[in-house]
């Protein structure tokens, strides 16, 4: 694996090595160097409108409390909405409905669709609602937005989704809060001065929200790391992983490829375009850091794990009819999605896993089919681990009920501008994200085919099977 | 990496064939690079045990490594899932017949363990599953260990338990490592501790957790991973990267300095001797030589204090005590297993009816089990009170941190509370749990069999009712079965079940695993008034009454039971089980055996009764219980009602130990009788019962391991004294008369 890792790295002209290696996989590559007839020509179904993405845009991604920090989420989301309409010109009551996804809620916009529209400019008679699925949150969106086209209920579509770090709900305690509670509803001086007698110095201690299971109480940090020992992924592969996740966002970032960002002038500060945690170490600089999760003998550290983020995603999806009337040129048709779901505890990143193979299935498609993959990565672990998972013929046989393994992806073709452990991961923002730079890679590379998977916690995951929309 | 993946387990591979040279079957070793990793697995036996072979092997491992230039550090490990070691083979110190001979293998334990901490090479102990006993042992003589958090991984010194004590090193090293407070509660207690705490005591030095699914089977990937993780921490020590002795914390340090002083020490020994002659009334001699084998070692130094140790070691494994508690181990273990095959059809629907004490309690035993409980009772009051407790059950042990939150809400989504029959077509076992009246079981059997499917199975849970009666209107008496459960029923281990003739095999074979699932010590026993457990009681207590009326206050009556041996006393008893229902069964057995079951006035209950006085339930009985409190005063309006029941006590049969005497022959003569006529199926459930369903004293075995170390004769001799004084209810049974006569004969060989 690591040498795999390594050849992607290098785009030089094929040496002996990678030739040997070519030749070794046999069809996996070849297919992508000679474009293979794939196993289906398209997979538009009669009968049914095809949903096409019309286009995708994101604010610039950056660590949690830097230049978004005194920011609300409904204004990073306003951003991404108001850079949708400006990159398509989109005419703003020509959306039919609204959909949005958040993790960490901020209570006073606790329908943050609705806010963000309202300050985007959109009619206040376009309807918004807000979805949640943790980290998959905006893919919810989207197929929420494919379900509602598919139905025929509605034509144009905005899905998005913003995680916002830098300022998260610090709750009262339970105890406080009900004393505060019950303080309100006091009615005599002497009934409110024993309630305020009563707190004591417990009260006043606050409750963090934590990036743990609510069912396991396990950090996701901390399952990562088990996880990636449960598949014998190493330190240095993790290591190694992460470096090539920094150094091809890296390079993406440099040759103009990441598109899909919008500039964002943050009220106070200076336009912000680029984001800010693509940092291409070395490995010694890598191997130095302390695990963050499990001590002394963890695998899982903060530079092979994606850091807290902030950032916001959208994308203008539409009936194929409808983008065509309004003379569009459609990027990509959104076709099969699935979700899967499995042990909080033991498998809670393994969703692309499960999801890749029963995705492909449903769609009639094969591995080698796929030109395009582009996969969320929580952790390097989790992918490696997750990779590992899709080799193995007994993880297959043991947990999957499948026949054979469904493979691992090539990696020349996996996540080759970089992911969330370089890009940043707001967590509901990162589902638009990797659908858009599915749909661009295609556009850029030639492919026809992409596969978009993602884990979520809850032991959750998700993936889709997008088609080139032809040129 | 497929090829460097190659290469490491062709090396492997050539590593072993080279090491493995002579054929050992419990321990091998793999060296890698400098590392060597001894694993164990007794091929023989489920658990690893410190057996002959075991240790042979061992030392021969050992002095190989030792041997081996290229080794630098050593890494022990079990390669059976769930059982680092489990203790030393018990069936070693068994086969020896005297105390010389248990002595000398402690001493052999004791040097080779102090080998094993003198090591020029640094030993990591990394365990998983038990560790206990002479296992335990074994890895605080090791440098360093590091333990998985997995729920089977346990450390602890149950030798207690067994009437011994840690007798290769353990009384030694403890105290250094641990402190004397924690050495003691670990060592006196017995108590099995596990991964987390054990890392908080500094009983183990690292943790690693458990794995799930990858590419091997978790159990498999988890030692797998222990492994790599404890290679990598023998190098860091080897190396000297990781320091063996810890900072001392500030408390830590605090306490050291107040344990250097003499003074401080003695005081804690008289504390801890005050606190074990008070739980133990001097019944167990295993804690106080503990005690004695610690004081040695800290005060007169290690010589001394092994030599303490393997002595004393040596003495307690010839003690009736140590003998009866290991009987009684071996009893245990049987009573967990099903001597009646497995069931055809696994019960995965069980029904309750009624939501009380009873009731509910054995829901609560069986929501955490995978088995969809469902939970009738006639009124909501009822039903809502059996569903908090069941509630309240799970949620203390999320408290005690035993289960998370989440399990507990998942376990109750497996119980259903309603007041109707509403699927019970579905259900494979139906418990009935309802009022002890025959006319109401016979209601509840139609009703049942009613809308029951046709292998579902009838249990009732009745604590004198014979089986047969409340079957007689069955239509398919095959499927009626007794379970008895005891109450409280999460607490009390025992379960006895009870067949009729007509019970199927299969019917008893699914009680058992039903029971066995729940967590239960499981007797099966013949039908008859009381079956055994009750049965058995019913005399004593009857002749508690006649102490009690011979005017004998209830606390000198608890003070004398409990004195010899039960933890419970007799008055207590009497409050806990309910005056009612004891008046009830008195009743009732005095009915079917007539005069033979006589002994106080059963009038004096009933009165009790009229007064309120129902036990601890009704906050009177011979005590009176206040919530909160935990004094209690005697009752003495209940002393008032004993007044008008006076009896004269005779003399000659009335000093302490005589009353003992009277208390406890009428138990072991009931039990005997019991296993004469066929409701017990072997001594050894009969002791299993009396022990753990009655409490009876845990140092005497139970009541035929009593007979058999106490001597039938001696027993018969008393029982004819007092006979002559009370007739035929201290007539020895012709079972027990046959023992008296011929000595060779006894009930456990």
């Amino acid at each position: 694996m690591a040498s795999m890792l390594l050849t992607s790295l290098r785009s030089s002209p094929l040496t002996s090595v990678q030739a040997a290696q070519f030749a070794a996989r046999s069809l996996s590559t070849s297919v992508h160097l000679r474009a293979q007839a794939k196993s289906k020509k398209t997979l538009a179904k009669p009968g049914m409108k095809n949903v096409v993405l019309v286009d995708g845009v994101r604010t610039p991604f950056l660590q949690s409390g830097t230049t978004y920090a005194d920011l609300m989420p409904h204004d990073l989301a306003r951003a991404a909405l108001q850079g949708l309409l400006n990159r398509t010109g989109l005419p703003k009551d020509a959306v039919d409905y609204i959909v949005y996804g958040t993790v960490i809620q901020e209570v006073k916009t606790s329908n943050v669709a609705r806010e963000a529209a309202l300050g985007a400019g959109f009619s206040d008679k376009t309807p918004a609602h807000t979805v949640t699925m943790a980290c998959i949150s905006s893919n919810q969106a989207m197929t929420t937005g494919v379900g509602l086209i598919a139905a025929g209920q509605c034509d144009a579509v905005v899905a998005g989704g913003v995680e916002f770090m830098s300022d998260v709900p610090i709750r009262h305690s339970r105890k406080m809060r009900k004393t505060m509670l019950s303080l309100n509803k006091a009615k005599t001086l002497g009934a409110r001065l024993s309630l305020l007698g009563s707190i004591r110095l417990a009260h006043l201690s606050p409750e963090l929200p934590a990036v743990a299971e609510f069912s396991t109480a396990e950090t996701m940090g901390h399952s990562a790391d088990r996880l990636a020992a449960a598949f014998g992924v190493s330190r240095l592969e993790q290591d190694e992983f992460a470096l090539r996740s920094h150094t091809l966002a890296k390079k993406a970032q440099d040759s103009g490829l990441l598109s899909d960002v919008v500039s964002f002038k943050v009220p106070g500060r200076d336009i912000v375009s680029k984001d800010n945690g693509i940092r291409p170490a070395t490995m010694e600089q890598l191997a130095k850091l302390k695990p963050a999760f499990i001590k002394p003998h963890g695998t899982v550290t903060a530079a092979n794990s994606s850091f807290l983020t902030d950032g916001a995603s959208a994308v203008l999806i539409m009936s194929e009819e409808k983008a065509l009337a309004m003379g569009y040129k459609p990027k990509a048709y959104l076709r099969d999605f699935v979700y899967v779901s499995q042990d909080p505890k033991d498998q809670l990143l393994l969703g692309p896993t499960y999801a890749t193979p029963k995705v492909l299935e449903k769609s009639g498609l094969t591995m080698n089919d796929i030109d395009v993959f582009e996969f969320h990565e929580a952790f390097a672990g989790q992918i490696m681990a997750n990779l590992k998972a899709m080799e193995s013929d007994w993880f297959a046989q043991t947990y999957m009920g499948r026949k054979t393994k469904v493979g691992a992806p090539p990696m020349e073709k996996f996540n080759t501008w970089g992911g969330s452990l370089s890009l940043g991961h707001p967590f509901a923002a990162t589902g638009c994200r990797l659908v858009t730079t599915v749909a661009h890679r295609l556009q850029k590379e030639g492919g026809q085919y992409g596969l978009v998977a993602a884990c979520a916690a809850g032991g959750q995951g998700h993936a889709m099977v997008i088609e080139a929309y032809p040129q | 990496m497929a090829g460097i993946r190659a290469l490491g387990s062709l090396s492997r591979l050539t590593a072993r064939r080279y090491t493995l040279l002579p054929a050992r079957t419990h321990v091998n070793y793999e060296i890698k690079g400098d590392v060597a990793v001894i694993r164990m697995n007794d091929p023989s036996a489920r658990v690893n045990t410190l057996s002959v072979q075991m240790q042979r092997e061992m030392t021969e491992v050992m002095d190989e490594v030792w041997g081996n230039n290229a080794v630098q550090s050593v890494v022990l490990i079990s390669s059976k899932p769930g059982s680092f070691i489990a203790g030393a083979d018990l069936n070693m110190i068994q086969a020896c017949t005297t105390a010389e001979e248990v002595t000398s293998l402690s001493q052999e334990g004791q040097k080779m363990f102090e080998k094993i901490e003198k090591s020029p090479k640094p030993i990591v102990a990394a365990i998983n599953g038990s560790c206990l006993g002479g296992g335990l042992e074994f890895a605080i003589a090791c440098q360093y260990r590091i333990a998985t958090k997995s729920k089977k991984t346990v450390l602890g010194c149950p030798e207690v338990m067994l009437g011994l004590l840690p007798g290769a090193g353990g009384t030694q090293r403890l105290p250094k490592m641990l402190g004397l407070p924690s050495a003691f509660d670990m060592v006196l207690t017995g108590r099995s501790i596990r991964p987390d705490k054990a890392k908080k005591m500094g009983l183990v030095h690292q943790l690693v957790d458990t794995l799930g699914p990858g590419l091997k089977s978790p159990e498999e990937r988890t030692i797998e991973y222990l492994e790599e993780v404890a290679v990598e921490a023998a190098r860091g020590l080897a190396k000297k990267q990781i320091p063996l002795t810890k900072e001392k914390g500030l408390m830590q340090k605090i306490q050291d300095y107040v344990m250097s002083y003499p003074f401080v020490r003695q005081q804690i020994y008289n504390t801890v001797q005050k606190k074990v002659m008070k739980q133990t009334k001097g019944l167990y001699p295993a804690p106080l030589k503990i005690i004695e084998c610690v004081k040695a070692g800290l005060e007169q130094g290690p010589t001394a204090g092994y030599l303490a140790e393997s002595q004393n070691f040596g003495k307690l494994a010839m003690t009736p005590e140590s003998k009866a508690l290991i009987g009684l181990y071996h009893g245990q273990v049987t009573c967990k297993k099903n001597r009646f095959g497995s069931p055809e059809k696994e019960v995965k629907t069980l029904a309750i009816l009624g939501a009380g004490l009873m009731g509910a309690g054995i829901a609560q035993v069986t929501v955490d089990k995978a088995i969809h409980t469902i939970l009738k009772d006639t009124t909501l009051e009822g039903l809502s009170r059996g569903e908090q407790q069941v509630y309240k059950g799970l949620n203390d042990k999320t408290k005690k941190k035993s289960i998370t939150s989440f399990e507990r809400d998942s376990f109750l989504s497996s119980l259903t509370g309603q007041l109707d029959y509403n699927g019970f077509n579905k259900a494979d076992m139906v418990i009935e749990a309802v009022f002890e009246d025959l006319s109401i079981k016979h209601k509840v059997l139609k009703e049942v069999e009613a809308v029951i499917p046709p292998h579902c199975i009838f249990a009732t849970n009745t604590s004198a009712l014979p089986i047969k009666d409340i079957a007689a209107v069955s239509k398919r008496p095959e499927k009626v079965i007794g379970m008895h459960y005891f109450s409280p029923v999460d607490k009390m281990q025992l379960l006895e079940i009870i067949t009729t003739d007509k019970t199927s095999k299969d019917t008893t074979a699914s009680a058992v695993a039903v029971g066995l699932k729940q967590g239960k010590v499981i007797i099966v026993v013949g039908d008859g008034p009381g079956f055994y457990t009750t049965r058995c009681l019913a005399p004593m207590l009857a002749e508690a009454v006649r102490v009690l009326q011979e005017g004998v206050d209830p606390k000198k009556l608890d003070s004398l039971t409990t004195g010899f041996g039960f933890p419970v006393g007799a008055a207590t008893l009497a409050d806990e089980v309910g005056i009612d229902v004891a008046a009830h069964v008195a009743e009732d057995l005095g009915k079917a055996f007539g005069s033979r079951f006589g002994g106080g006035n059963i009038e004096f209950l009933k009165s009790m009764v009229d007064k309120g006085f129902k036990g601890r339930k009704s906050g009177k009985g011979c005590y009176i219980y206040q919530p909160g409190l935990k004094r209690r005063d005697v009752n003495t309006e209940a002393l008032e009602i004993l007044e008008s029941y006076k009896l004269m006590p005779n003399a000659a049969i009335s000093s302490d130990s005589d009353i003992q005497y009277r208390l406890v022959s009428r138990f072991v003569n009931e039990a005997v009788l019991c296993l004469q006529e066929g409701i017990l199926a072997n001594p050894v459930e009969g002791d299993i019962g009396a022990v753990f369903g009655l409490g009876f004293p845990p140092c005497l075995g139970g009541p035929f391991r009593f007979v058999d170390s106490f001597g039938a004769d001696k027993l018969v001799e008393k029982m004819r004294k007092f006979e002559e004084v009370f007739g035929n209810q201290f007539t020895p049974c012709q079972l027990l008369l046959d023992h008296a006569k011929d000595q060779s004969k006894k009930f456990h060989k």
